[in-house]
């Protein structure tokens, strides 16, 4: 009770290697475009990598980059032997490479699946990176003259210019932290000592914003001073206030890009995996009626073709027989190829003599 | 005396109209990328038409778009023209167009050098264009409100943080213009009535520029108000500050962009103006070579083919001769080269010698 039995001629089987050659070339290039995905995403993730707190996000393109090789390689390999396969002399030479060469392919496509569903879910992941990465760029955006943290400031103003943000969910963040260094504080100053004072960790701590959070869509100049005090400003209405900074948090910005690509990178991936299973599936196919061919003795002749030989159940029965039978390579259980002691030999000799008398 | 004269052997022949043929598709394809560039060019510009004035600059990606198509098409047909040369019973169909289109074609490539120098030579408009265009753009800076001029705020902040500079020469220009509508004045204040009396225009001019002109590399927060004033601000001296603002004028930052746009392009152009030179003498040896075939009537044998029949010297004065007589179309000029298809008056008739000469007698051999 074969699963998918298919009836080929000589013809379909010559046509089915033909196109599945062409296909594999394909898939060569499909294969290709994986890799060229996982290194784009890995370029991406690398630009902006000082505002994520680790790196773990780095499997996903590590991933996309190991599979696309792999499909190229498995794919050019594909290639080959349907090329080979539409003459029957020249499949002998790959008779015994087919069947394992099926079976990876299988559980390489299950990666590339693997891949495609790593890109949906890798959204959590990176929302708690990218807050914990902002925070601590934040905190440390003041100290340009600390060696490891002297970058901060500048990436975090370019990060803010580039995706239109402002702070980590928005722009009071900027309140909650000294942004600007004791070095250009007059210590002097009343005005600067009074706020040290008011503030229990001794941080100068104010109501304004880096320039980097302004907006140029404001009709005005932009206002980054007493942002809690409207009145302090003259004409500084509702509108004005909403257009003045950039109103989106900048986790939020950052997330919103890379689901962006990680959702068409995972869509793209995807269709390569229905692609890569449907060549997958003409070559099971090709290799099943070639073999048959081969059984049958004569290479003009129709011979069927299938995915599984016996049904589903009886497959999987089979194949865990072989691995349990794997396990128990040394036992003596029936197998015909261990010597068998002398007195069951006897006992099968007396049975053998006894039907002898029998026919007599 | 002909120039550079080649002999060519049947399969020489062949084998050039099918390299021909190949470069002509090739130069098909350099037709495209000079339009595509001659595009990109359009849209760079057109992308900051609001800073630059009135200057006729478009003519140049105009002409690039122009010579582009123009070589797409003349290659089209050469390639045409080309693959039908292998055979000498199909030249026949081309050869009257060949001498034209080898002349178009010599003409065309003129204009592709043209164009490659028009490249270089736009620089100086363009400065001219851009200072004009940025010191109008700085003016109408405060006027969001008044429509055609709204976007230019927008525009000039966009253009200061992407190219990094402020101002047209530097950042002091933001000095003496007013960037502050006074819709956002208090007039109620006094500092600010003061300063507005101060001025002879009327404008609110101060020390300070708007916050795009801030540099990101700075280590310390961006100082905007009072730039020039050393003891408005803790440990700061605007004469040795560099990393505050950007110390580029952005006509200076648009025009070294744009030149490295028009110099790459021009390369470009240089490059496909020698590429088409070299199809255009493999096209003409091509036909000489041809038409001596059929001139001598064996299609295997051996031809000339060259690029002048006679000296240059001598092919200029038949051309100018062709010139000259093309414009004396409808004259009868029988006195020096006569044309022998114009019929002659009797009054000049032919000279068979004098009349009432005696037969000669016919002696008879004996």
């Amino acid at each position: 009770m074969s699963v998918g039995k298919v009836t080929f001629t000589k013809v379909e089987r010559e046509k089915l290697a033909e196109v599945l050659w062409l296909l594999n070339w394909i898939s060569v290039v499909t294969g290709a475009i994986l890799l060229g995905m996982g290194l784009f995403l890995k370029m991406e993730i690398q630009k902006w990598q000082e505002v994520m707190s680790e790196q773990g996000v780095l499997y996903v393109p590590h991933m996309l980059i190991t599979t696309g090789l792999a499909a190229c390689g498995i794919n050019f390999l594909g290639g080959k032997i349907c090329l080979d396969c539409a003459d029957t002399n020249k499949f002998l030479r790959w008779k015994l490479v087919m069947m394992p060469y099926v079976i990876c392919t299988f559980f390489f496509t299950a990666c590339i699946l693997a891949g495609a569903l790593m890109c949906y879910n890798i959204r959590s992941e990176l929302e708690e990176s990218l807050f914990l990465g902002l925070r601590y760029s934040m905190l440390y955006y003041k100290d340009t003259d600390t060696p490891g943290r002297c970058y901060l400031k500048r990436m975090l103003d370019l990060l803010q210019i580039h995706f239109q943000c402002c702070g980590n969910t928005g722009y009071k963040d900027w309140f909650q932290i000294q942004w600007i260094s004791y070095r250009y504080l007059d210590l002097r100053s009343m005005a600067v000592v009074d706020r040290l004072r008011n503030n229990v960790e001794g941080k100068f701590l104010m109501d304004s914003v880096p320039f980097s959070c302004c907006s140029p869509l404001s009709p005005r100049p932009c206002i980054q001073q007493q942002l809690n005090r409207p009145l302090a400003h003259f004409n500084f209405d509702q509108q004005s206030q909403h257009l003045n900074l950039w109103r989106k948090g900048c986790r939020q910005a950052l997330l919103d890009h890379y689901t962006i690509i990680m959702q068409s990178i995972s869509l793209i991936v995807l269709l390569i995996w229905l692609f890569e299973l449907l060549v997958l599936t003409g070559v099971r196919y090709l290799q099943t009626a070639m073999e048959n061919v081969i059984r049958v003795g004569d290479p003009e002749s129709e011979s069927e073709g299938w995915i599984l030989e016996n049904s589903l159940a009886e497959t999987a029965r089979s194949n865990f027989n072989i691995i349990k039978n794997l396990g128990k390579c040394y036992q003596v259980d029936n197998d015909p190829n261990i010597n068998v002691p002398a007195m069951i030999a006897e006992q099968e000799i007396h049975s053998e003599q006894v039907q002898v008398q029998r026919t007599s | 005396m002909a120039v550079l004269r080649v002999k060519f052997t049947k399969t020489k022949r062949d084998k050039l109209a099918q390299v021909l043929w190949i470069l002509n598709w090739i130069s098909v394809v350099t037709g495209v990328i000079l339009f595509a560039l001659g595009l990109y060019l359009k849209v760079e510009i057109n992308k900051r038409v609001e800073l630059m004035a009135e200057r006729d600059i478009q003519y140049v990606p105009n002409m690039l778009i122009a010579v582009g198509l123009i070589a797409c098409a003349i290659n089209f047909l050469g390639g045409k023209i080309c693959y039908d040369c292998v055979d000498t019973t199909k030249f026949l169909r081309w050869k009257l167009i060949m001498l034209p289109y080898i002349v178009c074609t010599f003409f065309f490539t003129f204009c592709v050098l043209v164009g490659a120098l028009m490249c270089y030579s736009m620089r100086g408009e363009l400065e001219e264009s851009l200072a004009l265009g940025l010191t109008q753009a700085m003016r109408f800076y405060k006027d969001t409100d008044i429509p055609g001029r709204c976007f230019l705020k927008r525009t000039v902040d966009m253009l200061q943080i992407q190219f990094q500079c402020c101002g047209n020469s530097g950042y002091k220009d933001w000095f003496q213009i007013q960037w502050i509508s006074n819709r956002y004045l208090d007039m109620s204040q006094q500092h600010v009535v003061d300063r507005l009396r101060s001025n002879v225009e009327g404008k609110y001019l101060m020390d300070g520029v708007p916050f795009s002109c801030c540099n990101i590399n700075s280590p310390r927060p961006c100082i905007q108000q009072q730039v020039t004033n050393n003891s408005a601000h803790y440990n700061y001296e605007h004469q040795t500050e560099e990393l505050n603002l950007w110390m580029k004028g952005c006509r200076q930052a648009l025009l070294e962009y744009y030149t490295d746009i028009m110099q790459s392009i021009g390369l470009t152009v240089l490059i496909t103006w020698l590429f088409e030179l070299s199809v255009l003498t493999g096209v003409r040896y091509l036909q000489t070579s041809l038409e001596n075939v059929l001139r001598q009537g064996d299609p295997d044998s051996e031809s000339d083919g060259w690029l002048l029949e006679n000296s240059f010297m001598e092919t200029a004065r038949i051309n100018l001769n062709i010139i000259k007589s093309l414009g004396k179309n409808n004259h009868i000029d029988t006195a020096k080269n006569g044309d022998p298809n114009i019929d002659v008056p009797s009054t000049s008739k032919a000279h068979y010698g004098p009349d009432n000469v005696p037969p000669k007698t016919i002696k008879e051999a004996s």
